[in-house]
C-alpha cells in the first residue's frame, strides 16, 4: 500500500503511447522528407501565401474566440440561475444540459446542417414571414452557431459546479451590507465563480479551435485542424508539415492554457500544467 | 418579473439546445425524402437503418472497443493511481501532468502523434491500422480519467485503515483487498463508466487511428460526407433515447442513493 511500484506499468505505458509520439511529432516538425535536420517546415508554414497558413491559424483562433466568448456570456447568467434553484430542479436541470451532450457530436452538427441548408427549415420559416432565403450555411456564421450549439454544456457545467457551492448566505450578507446588485457581483459572484469561469473557457476553447468536422461541414471552409487533417488523411499526406502545423498548434494552446490557470491557483499540484 | 425573466430565458437556452434534435426526431418518422415539409408518418427510415449490415458492424465494433478500453484502463489507471498516491509531491504533481497530457492536448494532436507512432511501428513490423491501433488509443485517453477518478478518492481515505486490518490479523493482501479496495470503488466505478462513455463517442482520436476500422462515429463522419441519407434521423433519435433513458435511471439511482445516505445520518 505504501509502494509506489503500482505506477511503473502506467509509466513505461506513458512513455511508449505519450510521450514518444509528442516527441515524433517534434522529430517530424524539424526533419524533411529524407529525414535531415531541417526548419523548411516552420519556414514553409510562416511565408507561404497559398495556402496562406498563418491566415488559417488566426481565422481558426478568432473564430474560437468568439464561439468562447459566445458560450460564457449565454452560460454565465443560466449557471447562475440553476444554482439558485432547489437541489431537486438544479438535478433535473442538469439532466438536461447533458443530455444533448451524450449525443455525438457529428449528428449535432448534422443537425444544424439541416437547418441552415439554403432550402432548409430555417429559411423556409423566413419565407413565410416574407424574406429570404438567407445564405447561412458554408458561412462563418454558422461555424460559430454550430460551436456555441455544441459547446454550450462545457461553458454551463463548471461554472454551474463551482456557483451552486456559493452560500445563498453570502450573497445576502453583502446585500445587508448594503452592496447593490452589480457590487454583490463584482465582489462576490464573481470571485468565487472564477474557477469555473477559467475551466469552461479551457473546455470550449480548446477543442473550438482545433476542430475539423464543424468548419467543414457547416462552413465549407478549412480551419487549422482542417489543414492538419489534410496532411495526414488523404491525398497530400505529408508528416512533415502536419507535424510542424500541430506543434504550433499544441504550443499556442498551452501557452493560453498557462495564462489562464495562472489566475485559478490550485493547492493541488498536478491540475492541467 | 425578476423569476419570469429568468424563466424566459432560460426557456430560450433549451430551445437552442433541443429543438435541432426534436426537429430530427419530428422528420425521423415522415415518409418522403423531405427535410422541411412532413408529408405523412412512417418508419422506413428505421427499416433502412436495421438493414445497414455496415450500421451494424460499426455498432458492434465501437461497443467492442468501449468494453475492452475502458476494462483495460480501469486496470491500469487504478494500479497506477496507487503508486502515484505514494510518491512524493513533487514526482506526483510531474506524473499527473504527463498522465494528463493526452486529455490536455487537443485531441487532434493526441490522434495525429498516435497515428505517426502507429504508421512507424507498422511499418517495420508489417500490417495495417485497425482494431489494435484503435484500442490503443483509446485506452491512452481513457486512463487518466480512471487516475481523476480514483486520486480523490485515495485522498479521501483514513490512511489508519489499512493499518488497523493489518493490526487486527489481516495480511497485507486481504487487507487491501478487503480495506482499500471497497473505499475507493465509487471512484473506480465513476471512472470507468466516464472511459466507457468517452471511448463510446469518441471520433476525433479513433478517425486518426482506425484505418478501415469503422465505429460508429467514423461512421456517422462518413454520412455527413456523401449525400446525406435520411437514415441518420432515425439513428440519431435512437441513440437519443438510449442516453436518456440511461441518463435517467442513473440520476434516479444516484437520487435515491443520496437520500439513504441523508436518511442514515440523520438517525
Amino acid at each position: 500500500m505504501k509502494s509506489k511500484r503500482g505506477f511503473y506499468p502506467y509509466a513505461v505505458w506513458m512513455a511508449i503511447f505519450v510521450i514518444v509520439p509528442l516527441g515524433m511529432i517534434l522529430y517530424y516538425s524539424f526533419t524533411n522528407a529524407g529525414g535531415s535536420f531541417t526548419f523548411d517546415n516552420f519556414i514553409r508554414i510562416f511565408t507561404s501565401k497559398k495556402p496562406d497558413y498563418m491566415g488559417i491559424l488566426l481565422t481558426s483562433l478568432r473564430i474560437a474566440l468568439i464561439s468562447t466568448l459566445i458560450c460564457l456570456v449565454l452560460a454565465y447568467p443560466f449557471a447562475y440561475i440553476m444554482s439558485r434553484m432547489t437541489e431537486k430542479r438544479q438535478r433535473t436541470m442538469n439532466l438536461l444540459i447533458m443530455l444533448p451532450m451524450w449525443m455525438n457530436f457529428l449528428l449535432r452538427i448534422y443537425a444544424w446542417m439541416m437547418l441552415l441548408e439554403e432550402n432548409g427549415l430555417i429559411n423556409r420559416l423566413f419565407g413565410l414571414i416574407g424574406f429570404g432565403p438567407i445564405q447561412m450555411i458554408n458561412t462563418e456564421g454558422a461555424v460559430i452557431i454550430g460551436m456555441v450549439y455544441n459547446f454550450l454544456p462545457f461553458m454551463v457545467l463548471p461554472i454551474y459546479s463551482v456557483m451552486a457551492k456559493i452560500e445563498q448566505n453570502l450573497i445576502e450578507a453583502s446585500q445587508d451590507l448594503g452592496g447593490n446588485m452589480l457590487q454583490t457581483f463584482r465582489r462576490v459572484i464573481l470571485p468565487l465563480s472564477l474557477p469555473g469561469v477559467i475551466t469552461g473557457i479551457t473546455m470550449v476553447f480548446v477543442p473550438a479551435a482545433s476542430t475539423f468536422v464543424i468548419s467543414q461541414s457547416l462552413g465549407n471552409m478549412m480551419m487549422i485542424g482542417d489543414t492538419i487533417e489534410m496532411f495526414f488523411v488523404g491525398t497530400s499526406q505529408n508528416f512533415n508539415i502536419g507535424s510542424a502545423l500541430s506543434l504550433i498548434l499544441m504550443v499556442i494552446i498551452l501557452i493560453s492554457m498557462a495564462i489562464m490557470n495562472h489566475f485559478d491557483k490550485d493547492e493541488d499540484g498536478g491540475n492541467l500544467i | 418579473m425578476k423569476k419570469a425573466v429568468s424563466k424566459i430565458y432560460m426557456g430560450i437556452i433549451f430551445l437552442f439546445l433541443y429543438a435541432p434534435i426534436l426537429i430530427m426526431i419530428f422528420f425521423s418518422f415522415n415518409s418522403s425524402k423531405s427535410k422541411t415539409s412532413f408529408d405523412g408518418f412512417s418508419l422506413r427510415w428505421y427499416e433502412a437503418l436495421f438493414q445497414d449490415e455496415l450500421l451494424m458492424e460499426a455498432l458492434f465494433n465501437t461497443l467492442l472497443v468501449a468494453v475492452c478500453s475502458s476494462i483495460i484502463a480501469t486496470l491500469l489507471g487504478t494500479v497506477a493511481a496507487l503508486g502515484i498516491f505514494n510518491m512524493k509531491k513533487r514526482a506526483k504533481a510531474i506524473a499527473l501532468n504527463i498522465s494528463n497530457m493526452p486529455i490536455i492536448n487537443p485531441e487532434i494532436v493526441t490522434g495525429i502523434s498516435l497515428m505517426i507512432l502507429f504508421v512507424g511501428v507498422l511499418n517495420i513490423t508489417g500490417g495495417e491500422l485497425g482494431f489494435f491501433s484503435v484500442l490503443i488509443a483509446h485506452v491512452v485517453f481513457n486512463t487518466p480519467y480512471i487516475i481523476l477518478n480514483v486520486m480523490p478518492r485515495l485522498r479521501r481515505m483514513n490512511p489508519n485503515l489499512y493499518e488497523a486490518a493489518q493490526d487486527l490479523g489481516c495480511s497485507p493482501v486481504s487487507a487491501f483487498t478487503k480495506v482499500v479496495i471497497p473505499e475507493i470503488m465509487p471512484g473506480i466505478l465513476a471512472g470507468f463508466l466516464m472511459a466507457f462513455t468517452f471511448s463510446l463517442d469518441d471520433f476525433i482520436i479513433s478517425y486518426f487511428t482506425s484505418g478501415n476500422f469503422q465505429t460508429l462515429p467514423i461512421y456517422i463522419y462518413g454520412l455527413l460526407k456523401k449525400p446525406i441519407p435520411l437514415s441518420i434521423n432515425a439513428l440519431s433519435t435512437l441513440l437519443f433515447l438510449i442516453v436518456l433513458t440511461v441518463l435517467i435511471i442513473t440520476n434516479v439511482r444516484s437520487a435515491r442513493l443520496e437520500k439513504r445516505e441523508a436518511e442514515q445520518k440523520n438517525h
